[in-house]
Parts: structure tokens; C-alpha cells; sequence
């Protein structure tokens, strides 16, 4: 198999060479396409991967072809089968409002690390299918991202745990009543003292309220806790700031220049769908509205950085003294640190004077993962700028107990060690996986007498516990969560547990004297003592109905700066920046390490989640993997790089060097992969990989990054060797598939130059004349539905792909098929970069079926199976599909899927449940692509027939539109002039994919549109 | 040395020659027509139920509407199947102590529902939606037959494509005025196709290009 000479190795230096040498605007995707390699293209130029098709698997050609045909030959005996019995069964008693064939939507939310976003649940005859935003709710706003989208698989995850064990026996719940009892009775005595608890971070107002309790009935018990993805620094730095811990809120909307101090806000953290909603609204070019400009200084490509007008890689400990320098220059700090940021003096110059210029509807966001200090600056830095009160404000605090989770981790993990624990409690989290490294958590947690683990899977931590007991997923339980700015929801289960599951409440009841209490009655009786007047049950009603609970959400508060806090904050900066110019001797080169969560599997919680798993991360285009991110020119110092497999012909398929990180005698062996616009110096690792007892998706996937964090430095680390091993590891990265070979595909400006020439993103390629077609042209009567993609909204989270995951029943193909270039994503997201590769700029382009007029997929079709529909969808018929993939071939847009086996398990019993009854379940040999989610644009023809009135606009909402944080896809009627997409298109900056092939796409996008600093060089072309 | 084949052998071969192609004809036909005999489709074979129920009884003897068991027809693809409390409405009451009901009894004490036989099942890539035709005019009748008379329900029509496509060509043969559609006596006007036209003209019923297009039936 191994063709070493057919492998296109990555030349940084052509790449450079090629870059500077270019002239005018070039947008490239991957290192190799700049650098020219044949191999590369020759690669490219391959519809399918080299041998996608080809049979790699034990059995020949010659083998494969004689089954076949005798296949073929039995195959027509097939007609001669009869159906096989099939039964109805039906209700014994019908709940009310239930439809046999209608699905009902139910309110609930869903909580990451301690953070609610409001959900509409879609049920269907009582399982859960897909998870929507719900419009009502302040976090969502009716979007979602890919972490609630994918929860619906995790519900069904045949890997969950099912049953209660004690040392890996199944037990039952009264098993478990009798020996807390037991325990409860020896440790009641001694107030408690030697019971501990150890949660996440806990923002449930019930469960806050049941730990309260607990604690008041045995006052020396503790209550710890931790999450891997803590916000401590956050915290810290706003108890620095004010003297006491707050909830800082950003009104996007309201801000005109926004500079992003390694924040990622748009993607991850509180309030971050609400924050993308804000911003894009603020974004968009219409005349007379001021644009907002986005600043960002960041050290690893995220999505808000490939957003930002200006975007400045800097290495994540030197942004600290960037802030300190700006914060002079703005008043807000001692004039004494105004070196920090030396080496960018003309940056910092503009963004000064910018902020100084829109005081009051300006904001510096600090980002969640940078220091107490940089957080306590940007504090600063707005309340100098009398942001506070319009562009930011500050509530109290929307967990129930905002401590700093690593010391509460290490108290515990101390007294454990010295025996002082004897029964722990373990609620959720994962911390034998996740805990900083030099906390050893899995052997001390060892000399804990009594260890209970309340988890969803059996994990890491269930295996060092006596007791696991299963968890019940949040559509399964009863219990309440609060937004970022403090909204209270119900979260209402959608279906009884799967497993016989608890939930925390179940636990933490387990351990009163009411045992017996079930989840609801808990929380019930919880917000029922909470609640003062009027009739109850219409109040429970209401709040379980809208999915929030009026008038919970937090009132902004007046607070001052403390004024004597600065002084600390600056000797910190001097030792980091000791470090750094160490690095500059002969030693071998010392780097920085940043952690970042990873985009699709969080903190590891989400390991055996196969479409998260399988999610093309937004910037890397890794899939079933983590790699040591590190930049260009760094790279080219180790002498690191990738090479593209061309045996076997995978695209998918890229060789990285492995390397050898070293930080304080931990070792870790990782891939490297290279990111344009890292920053030098830092390699980025993604948490959430290499767990040991995740279930059969998610084990063994990647490198486990917490094995070199340590609780000195959660979130950054310097002094990290790197060493080259020699060795390579294949890494599953779909950016190499469906090259659009350098065309203008992605077309973006300057707000400046849209103003003076509106229509620039259509200059260039003209569309041929209609006529030139030798197809008869399409006539339409009635509706014609259409697509525009605001490429000035995207911000590349990836919630549409899984989204459209979701709803339909697309499968997952494991890190091997991709590798061979076959993911069956129908929605892909294309990432483009622009300019220098040190710093580019980044586009993201969703590129979903384009639904053509003049469709190219249609014509060649031999059987007919992909044909024009009377509404102008370009429907694939399923059932008449024998495989030839000649539309595929021809496609330009290459946005068709194969199913060159049985990708979708048609076995598991829990995953039918999964499934949207609305839309075919594929099987091998079939082609698919997007439809314009055809199973809705019926399901509301439907409806408006029978109502004998024309769709209304905004009636249908394709998965994609409804997940979209950012509004950037908009789907409707192209011939009522009035429909929010007709408009869209009319715009001038909308413009067809490839539109010089005249296939007349009906998925158009408008152009993006920066609004870059005129002081400030917009796209840097050198190399360096 | 004599000749191997006698001088007729001729004729034979051109006559087998000649006649291979009717064969080949003929073997396709009978394929074709296997493939749309009840044998395949299923249409006209009487299914056996756990429950000997009669629509025949239930329909033309007492009189009752199809919709009091099949709640659903005019809201959801699925015209629902009664669960056994609908039963029990009457059965609790009337021969409530039939040994022939001893099912539904037991269904509702027990909460196990009754599994009744799937009589007319469209393949899965097929989403056919009921109350879409309900709502346009399409009586019960027409695609399901005089259920009133039968005393245990059968497939009338072959579901096949063709059918489905016959009228979806050619909707004004089978419209009837929406208050009649549940009338299981209404009987076509002699003036049908005039009044089709009209009622499709009258109840928008979309055009022939949109309720042919595949994704109407096949997403």
C-alpha cells in the first residue's frame, strides 16, 4: 500500500515565497494549496479521493466482483418476497394533546459548566428527536450550539451506564438507601465531619438549596467544587477588580468598537448565543448604522478572532501586559506599564484612540482562560471608559456558590490525603480524568473509605468508586438551571429514564431524611417555597410552559472599582516576561502551552459523542483527534510538518509529526498541526481527549492534554520542551476534501470600499446569459425556496452542521472513512484564509447542496433518482438510486454523500429511537445530499393547504436557519419580492457560488464586509 | 456418413430464434404482472386480527363515524388506531361481558395495548399523509374501498406507485365535496370530471408538476 513518493510533504518556504510574490486579494485553505505542490493537486483533482472506491478490506477486486454478481443475480429475486407481518399498537389510554404523527415541543434547558441555555425539545409520540433554541429564553434567542444539538445522541448513547454497581455488582437503589443510612448514622455523631461533596459548578437553585441543607444538618461536612472548564481566573479577577465577586453582562448591542483580550465569546462561554445574535445584528452593512468594529489579541485562531477586523496573535502570558499598557494609555492603570505591549505600539496606538473615541459603546472583553489580572484590567479599562451601565453590567453572582473551584478541589484532594474524608460524594464531573495532574485525584481518592460517583457513564472516576450510580441525562430528570444573566428555567424531562437513572436531587436525597422524594416533587417544592402570592399551579404552569421563570433574571447593580488593587498586578507580568526572554538562550527552546476546551468535546464529557467526535473542529478541520497546534514559523523551527498520504488516495488522510512535550517531568506524545495565525511561541492543546473509559466512540480517541496541566497553571503553562520523536500519526482532517481549486468563492471588503462600490462581490465573473443552457429552462407556478448565507454573519460555530445531523438521520463514519474522504456531513463549513500566513484573515463559508437551476447532478443521472422538483428543489429520490455516483462527479459544488457502506446502525435498539421518523434512514449504496429540509417545507405545505392560504414567510425554518446563532442562513420564497431571503438576495453584495458555470445556484451568499481601522493596515500581505 | 441433424431442425431454430423474443416479452409480462398481483401486493387477502372486529358492524349497522375511532385523520399523517379506552367507551357497557372482548378487557386492565395487524402498509421511503386528502376531498372510499361492508378490513387498492400516480395525475376523477369525504355511500355525479375541476379550483389543489414532484411522497 505505502507509495512514499506519491506524498505531497508540506514546503513552508515555497509557501512564504508564494505568498509574498502574490499580488491583489488571494484566499487560500490549506498550507499546500499555496504552496504549489503537483502531488497536492494532483490530489485534488480527483472528484472522490484516489481509491475512495476501491475495496481495502481483505477481499480483492476479483473476489468482490464474483459475490457481486452472484448478488445480482439473487438480487432480482428480491420482487418475489413478500412483506413481512407488520403490527399497530396502539394507546391503552391516550394522553391528552398527544397526535399520533405530530410532534410536540417541550421547554426545558440544558446546562454546561454551570451555564443554562433555554431548549424547545421536539417529542415525538414521547421521544426526544431534536433539540431547538427556545426564542423566549435570554441565552438562546432560539439558537443553539453543537453541545445541545448533539445532546439527543448522548440520551440515546448505548454506552451510558445502566445500572446502580457496588464494586461492579448491580445493586439495587434500596441497596444504596440502606448503606448511606448506615453511613449517615456513624458520621451524624461527629457533625458530618469526613462527608464531602464534590460537584460541578453548581447554578441549580433546588440543588444549591438541597447542599445548604445538608450542610446545615451535619455543619462539618464540606462542599467542594470543580470543573475542568472553571472560571476561576474570571472570578478572580473580578473580585480583584471590585472587592467582591459579580457577574459581568455585555450588551453587545450597544457597542460600537469591541477589542477581545483572548476571548472567545461568540463560540464558548456564558452568554455566548445571545453574544453572537448581538454582535451580528450590529454587523451587518446597512446604511446609516454605524458597524460595529471587533479588536481581538489572541494567541490560538478561534472563532471570534477569524470575526475581528484587526486580529493581533500574541502569546497568551504576554497579553496581560498588553492589557496593563492599555489600560494606561486609557487612564484606567499606572502609567508605569506602558512597555507591555512594546512591540505593538502602533496596534495599541489605534485601539486606544478607537476605544477613546466611542467612551460609553465601546467594551474590552476579557477572555475566560486569561489571568485574574487581565480580567481585572479590562474591568478597569470599561470603567474608565464609562462603558459600565451601557456596554457592560454587573449582576450578582448566577452560581449558587462562586468560589475558586481549584482551591476547593486542592482542600479536598489535602484532606483526603490525610485521611480526614471518609464518605465523598461525587456529583457528575469526571475529576479522576480532568484534575490537574499534580493532584494525583485517582490515588488519593483511594484512601477515601466510602467513594460514590454519580456519572452518566461508567468513567475514569466510576472505576475508582465502590458505588457508581447512573445518571439520568437532562431529558430524562427533573430539575432547574440559570442563564448567564441569572434566568431561572425548569428543566422538564422528555422521556422517563432510559436507565432507571437519578438525578443529583435523587441523590442528595438519598441522604435526608426523606429518601423517597422523587426529583420533581423537589423541585416543585422547592420553587413553591419560593413563591409568594398568587396561584401556584398557574405559575408552574406558565414557567414549564415558556421554558423561563418570569422576573428571575438578575437586576444590573451599581458597583465601584476597588482603588487600591493595581499594585499587585504588575509583578506577575515581569516574571512571565523573565520567562519568556529566557527562551532566547541556548537552551533548547522553551514554549508556551495554552489549554483550550476543546469545540466539540468540551472537557471530555462529550468523548463518546460520535457527532461531536466526528465535527470538523472550526479552524483545524480535525476530526477524531487533538493535535499540539503550533504556528507556521514555529514549526519550520522545529522542523515539524504533515504530509498529505496520497496511498490509498485519502485526502482525509494527513501523516503529522508526533512531538514530545516535556513540562515539569510530565510527558505527553501529540501530533502537531500546523494553524496559520497562531502565535509564535504557543502551541494550543485541546482538552477532552485520550479517555480511558469513555465507551466505544470516545476511548482511546487522541491525547489525554490533562496529563500536563497542572494546578500551577490551569490554563497556561511556560517552560514546555518540545522534541521532535521521528514518529508520524495519521490524523482524520477533512480540509484537503472538496477543494474549490482558488476561484472566488469567498468574496469580502472593507465597509469602506462596499460604501463607494455596493456591488463589488459580483464585479469579475459575470453570469452567462440564461439561454446558454441547452436544457429547456424551469417554469415555476408557485413557490420557489431559496437560500442566502450571510458570509458577514458566520462565525464558522459549527451548530448547523450538527443540527443538521440531527434532523436528518445523517451517520456518522468513524476516523477511518474519513480519512478515505467519505464523512457524510450534508452541510460542510468551508474555511478560508486571506492574506499573511503568520496572521490572515479567516472566512467560514457553510456550503450546503446549492439546489440549482440548471443542476449539473440532474442530467447525468441515469436512473432519474435526482431530479427538479416543481418548487425548484433538486430532490434525490432514495429508493431509485443504484449508485453510479455520476451526479456526485459532475457536481461543482461537490456537496454530495455517499454511503459506500451501512453507515447507519439500523441495529441498536436505544439509536431507533433517535431517529427522526420524517426522513429515510439510508442504507449503503445510496447517494444523499441536503434537501432544503423538504420534510419541513412539506410538514408547513401541509398545514397552509389545509388552511387553504399561501406559506406564510419565516413558516419554514430549515435545521441549519434554526440553529444558527448568528441568523447568517436565511431560507423562503424567492418569488414573493417581499420574503426576508428575496431581499437578501436583491442585495448587491450577494452573489452565486461558481456562477459562471451557469447552474444558477439557489443557495447565494452575500459578501463579507470588515470594518476595519482606517490607522491600521487591514490584511497584511508579507510573509512575516 | 449420415447427417447429425435432421433437415426440420432448420425450421426449429428459426422458429426458436424467431420466438425468443416473445419469450423474453412474455417472461417480462408475467414478471410484471406477478409484481402487481395480490400475491405481491397484498391487495384483497383478509388479515387476521386478535380481535375479530367488524367495521361492516360497526360502520352500517350502528352507524358510526369513521373519525370516532381514527381521531386523527383530519390533523396528522397518521389516522390513528383507537386505543382500547375507545373500546371500552361502548364495551364497558354493551356484551361487556363477551368472551369475543375478553382482548380489549384485558388490554385495559392489564395497560398492555392490543397489537392489531398492519393492513395497509406503504413502504418507508413513502410519507403519505392523510390529512392532507381528507382535507382536499378525498373520501375514505377511495383508496380504502366500502370499509362499511367489510367484516374484516382488506387492502382494496395495490399501493403501488402507479396507483398513487394515477390519481395524483389526474386528481378531478377522484374529488368529491369535503362533507362528503366521510360518507361511505356517496356515489360519483355523472358529470365527475366537470366537477372535479371545479372542487380542485375551489379547494386550491396544487398543480400536477408540484403533486408529482418525488419530494411531495419521498424525502
Amino acid at each position: 500500500m505505502k507509495m512514499p513518493n506519491r506524498d505531497a510533504v508540506l514546503d513552508l518556504a515555497a509557501v512564504r515565497s508564494h505568498l509574498q510574490e502574490s499580488s491583489g486579494k488571494e484566499y487560500w485553505r490549506s498550507l499546500d494549496e499555496l504552496a504549489e505542490n503537483p502531488h497536492f493537486f494532483e490530489l485534488l483533482h480527483r472528484e472522490f479521493p484516489r481509491q475512495a472506491s476501491e475495496w481495502l478490506d481483505g477481499v480483492g477486486r476479483r473476489g468482490f466482483l464474483k459475490l457481486m454478481a452472484a448478488s445480482l443475480a439473487l438480487a432480482g429475486l428480491n420482487a418475489c418476497t413478500r412483506r413481512p407481518k407488520e403490527t399497530i399498537v396502539p394507546y391503552v389510554r391516550a394522553p391528552e394533546e398527544v397526535v399520533p404523527g405530530k410532534p410536540l415541543f417541550f421547554a426545558t434547558a440544558m446546562t454546561l459548566a454551570g451555564s443554562a441555555i433555554g431548549l424547545l425539545v421536539e417529542s415525538h409520540e414521547g421521544r426526544p428527536t431534536k433539540v431547538e433554541g427556545n426564542p423566549d429564553h435570554p441565552a438562546s434567542l432560539g439558537a443553539t450550539d453543537v453541545f445541545a444539538q448533539a445532546s439527543v445522541l448522548t440520551l440515546y448513547d448505548p454506552d451510558r451506564s445502566q445500572v446502580l454497581t457496588y464494586l461492579e455488582d448491580i445493586r439495587p437503589w434500596s441497596a444504596l438507601l440502606g448503606h448511606v443510612r448506615v453511613a449517615l448514622d456513624g458520621l451524624r455523631a461527629r457533625g458530618g465531619a469526613g462527608l464531602r461533596i464534590l460537584t460541578e459548578t453548581v447554578s441549580s437553585p433546588t440543588l444549591a438549596q438541597q447542599l445548604r441543607s445538608l450542610l446545615a444538618e451535619f455543619p462539618a461536612a464540606k462542599w467542594h467544587q470543580y470543573e475542568p472548564a472553571g472560571r476561576d481566573p474570571a472570578r478572580a479577577g473580578v473580585r480583584r477588580a471590585f472587592g467582591r465577586y459579580v457577574n459581568p453582562i455585555y450588551r453587545l448591542e450597544k457597542a460600537d468598537v469591541i477589542l477581545a483580550l483572548d476571548a472567545d465569546f461568540l463560540s464558548c462561554g456564558p452568554g455566548h448565543l445571545r453574544y453572537a445574535r448581538e454582535f451580528t445584528r450590529r454587523r451587518r452593512p446597512q446604511p446609516g448604522a454605524a458597524m460595529t468594529r471587533l479588536y481581538s489579541v489572541e494567541c490560538t485562531p478561534s472563532n471570534t478572532g477569524a470575526m475581528a477586523d484587526h486580529r493581533l496573535p500574541m502569546r497568551a502570558s504576554e497579553i496581560e501586559g498588553l492589557a496593563l499598557s492599555l489600560a494606561a494609555r486609557l487612564g484606567a492603570g499606572p502609567a508605569a506599564g506602558t512597555d507591555g505591549g512594546a512591540a505593538h505600539t502602533e496596534w495599541l496606538a489605534a485601539v486606544a484612540r478607537d476605544l477613546q473615541q466611542h467612551r460609553g459603546s465601546c467594551v474590552v472583553i476579557p477572555g475566560e482562560q486569561q489571568s485574574p489580572d487581565v480580567h481585572a484590567w479590562a474591568h478597569a479599562i470599561n470603567h474608565a471608559l464609562g462603558n459600565v451601565g451601557s456596554t457592560v453590567i454587573y449582576t450578582e453572582p448566577v452560581e449558587a456558590a462562586p468560589v475558586d473551584q481549584l482551591e476547593s478541589l486542592s482542600e479536598l484532594v489535602r484532606d483526603m490525603d490525610a485521611g480526614r474524608v471518609e464518605l465523598l460524594l461525587i456529583l457528575g464531573g469526571n475529576p479522576v480524568y480532568n484534575a490537574p495532574a499534580d493532584f494525583a485525584f485517582g490515588e488519593r481518592l483511594l484512601k477515601v473509605p466510602t467513594r460514590l460517583h454519580l456519572s452518566l457513564y461508567a468513567d475514569e472516576t466510576s472505576a475508582l468508586c465502590q458505588w457508581h450510580i447512573p445518571e439520568a441525562h437532562y431529558l430524562e430528570a427533573w430539575s432547574d438551571a440559570r442563564a448567564y444573566d441569572g434566568t431561572s428555567s425548569i428543566v422538564q424531562p422528555l422521556i422517563a429514564p432510559l436507565y432507571n437513572g437519578k438525578s443529583a436531587h435523587e441523590v442528595l436525597a438519598a441522604f435526608t431524611d426523606r429518601p423517597e422524594r422523587s426529583g420533581y416533587e423537589i423541585v416543585r417544592d422547592y420553587w413553591k417555597s419560593q413563591h409568594s402570592g398568587g396561584d401556584f399551579e398557574q405559575f408552574w404552569r406558565k414557567s414549564l410552559n415558556d421554558g423561563i421563570i418570569a422576573g428571575t433574571a438578575l437586576p444590573p447593580i451599581s458597583i465601584s472599582l476597588q482603588t487600591n488593587w493595581a499594585g499587585g498586578g504588575s509583578a506577575p507580568v515581569a516574571s512571565k516576561r523573565e520567562v519568556i526572554e529566557s527562551v532566547s538562550g541556548s537552551k533548547p527552546e522553551a514554549f508556551e502551552i495554552v489549554f483550550r476546551l476543546d469545540p466539540a468535546v468540551f472537557d471530555g464529557r462529550f468523548a463518546n459523542n460520535g457527532w461531536l467526535q466526528e465535527l470538523p473542529r472550526p479552524l483545524t478541520k480535525l476530526t477524531w483527534d487533538n493535535a499540539a497546534l503550533v504556528s507556521p514559523a514555529t514549526a519550520e523551527r522545529l522542523g515539524v510538518s504533515y504530509r498529505i498520504s496520497a496511498t490509498g488516495g485519502e485526502h482525509g488522510r494527513v501523516f503529522a509529526d508526533v512531538v514530545e512535550l516535556e513540562y515539569q517531568g510530565r510527558v505527553l506524545e501529540m501530533p502537531v498541526w500546523i494553524v496559520p495565525g497562531q502565535a509564535d511561541g504557543c502551541v494550543t492543546l485541546h482538552l477532552g481527549h485520550g479517555r480511558k473509559r469513555a465507551g466505544r466512540v470516545g476511548t482511546g480517541v487522541g491525547s489525554n492534554a490533562y496529563t500536563l496541566r497542572t494546578s500551577g497553571a490551569l490554563w497556561m503553562t511556560s517552560g514546555t520542551i518540545l522534541r521532535k520523536t521521528g514518529r508520524q500519526h495519521p490524523l482524520a482532517c477533512t480540509q484537503f476534501h472538496h477543494n474549490m481549486e482558488g476561484r472566488e468563492l469567498v468574496r469580502a471588503t472593507s465597509l469602506e470600499e462596499y460604501r463607494r462600490n455596493p456591488s463589488f462581490a459580483n464585479e469579475g465573473e459575470a453570469e452567462p446569459p440564461k439561454e446558454l443552457s441547452l436544457y429547456p429552462e424551469h417554469k415555476y407556478d408557485g413557490n420557489a425556496w431559496g437560500m442566502a448565507i450571510d458570509l458577514n454573519a458566520c462565525h464558522g460555530c459549527n451548530a448547523c452542521v450538527v443540527a443538521c445531523q440531527a434532523e436528518n438521520n445523517i451517520p456518522i463514519v468513524g476516523k477511518t472513512e474519513v480519512m478515505r474522504g467519505r464523512e457524510m456531513h450534508w452541510l460542510r463549513i468551508d474555511r478560508y484564509y486571506q492574506g499573511s500566513l503568520d496572521n490572515p484573515q479567516t472566512y467560514f463559508q457553510p456550503v450546503p447542496c446549492m439546489h440549482c437551476e440548471n443542476a449539473p447532478c440532474e442530467v447525468v443521472c441515469p436512473v432519474g433518482a435526482t431530479v427538479h422538483s416543481a418548487e425548484g428543489l433538486n430532490d434525490m429520490v432514495y429508493n431509485r438510486c443504484v449508485g453510479t455516483r455520476y451526479c456526485s462527479n459532475n457536481c461543482p459544488y461537490k456537496v454530495r454523500r455517499f454511503n459506500f457502506f451501512q453507515y447507519s446502525d439500523w441495529e441498536t435498539p436505544s439509536l431507533k429511537l433517535l431517529r427522526n421518523p420524517d426522513v429515510t434512514v439510508r442504507s449503503r449504496g445510496v447517494m444523499e445530499k441536503c434537501t432544503y429540509c423538504v420534510q419541513r417545507i412539506n410538514a408547513a405545505r401541509i398545514e397552509a393547504d389545509k388552511e387553504n392560504r399561501p406559506i406564510r414567510d419565516g413558516e419554514i425554518v430549515t435545521a441549519c436557519q434554526a440553529a444558527c446563532p448568528a441568523e447568517a442562513i436565511v431560507f423562503g420564497n424567492i418569488r414573493d419580492p417581499q420574503s426576508r431571503v428575496a431581499r437578501l438576495k436583491a442585495e448587491k453584495r450577494n452573489y452565486s457560488l461558481l456562477g459562471g458555470l451557469n447552474t444558477r445556484p439557489r443557495t447565494t451568499y452575500l459578501a463579507a464586509v470588515r470594518n476595519p481601522n482606517r490607522e491600521l493596515e487591514w490584511v497584511k500581505r508579507s510573509g512575516r | 456418413m449420415p447427417q447429425i441433424f435432421h433437415r426440420s431442425t432448420n425450421t426449429l431454430s428459426r422458429l426458436s430464434l424467431f420466438s425468443a423474443l416473445f419469450l423474453v416479452a412474455l417472461f417480462l409480462s408475467v414478471l410484471a404482472e406477478i409484481e402487481r398481483s395480490s400475491y405481491i401486493t397484498e391487495a384483497d387477502v383478509v388479515r387476521e386480527q386478535p380481535i375479530q372486529f367488524s367495521h361492516k358492524h360497526h360502520v352500517e349497522d350502528d352507524g358510526i363515524d369513521c373519525r370516532y375511532c381514527h381521531t386523527s385523520v383530519e390533523q396528522s399523517a397518521f389516522a390513528g388506531i383507537p386505543p382500547t379506552k375507545t373500546c371500552m367507551n361502548c364495551h364497558s357497557q354493551i356484551f361487556a361481558a363477551s368472551p369475543y372482548l375478553e382482548p380489549i378487557r384485558e388490554s385495559f386492565r392489564t395497560g398492555k395495548p392490543i397489537e392489531w395487524t398492519r393492513v395497509h402498509k406503504l413502504p418507508e421511503f413513502v410519507y403519505f399523509n392523510h390529512s392532507i386528502h381528507v382535507n382536499k376531498g378525498v373520501g375514505c372510499a377511495s383508496c380504502h374501498g366500502q370499509v362499511n361492508l367489510m367484516p374484516l378490513v382488506r387492502q382494496v387498492a395495490s399501493l403501488q406507485m402507479e396507483w398513487c400516480l394515477d390519481c395524483h395525475r389526474h386528481p378531478e376523477r377522484a374529488l368529491r365535496p369535503r362533507e362528503q369525504v366521510f360518507n361511505m355511500q356517496w356515489q360519483p355525479p355523472a358529470d365527475q370530471l366537470e366537477q372535479g375541476r371545479r372542487l380542485a379550483r375551489e379547494y386550491n389543489i396544487r398543480s400536477v408538476e408540484e403533486l408529482t414532484s418525488c419530494s411531495t411522497c419521498h424525502r
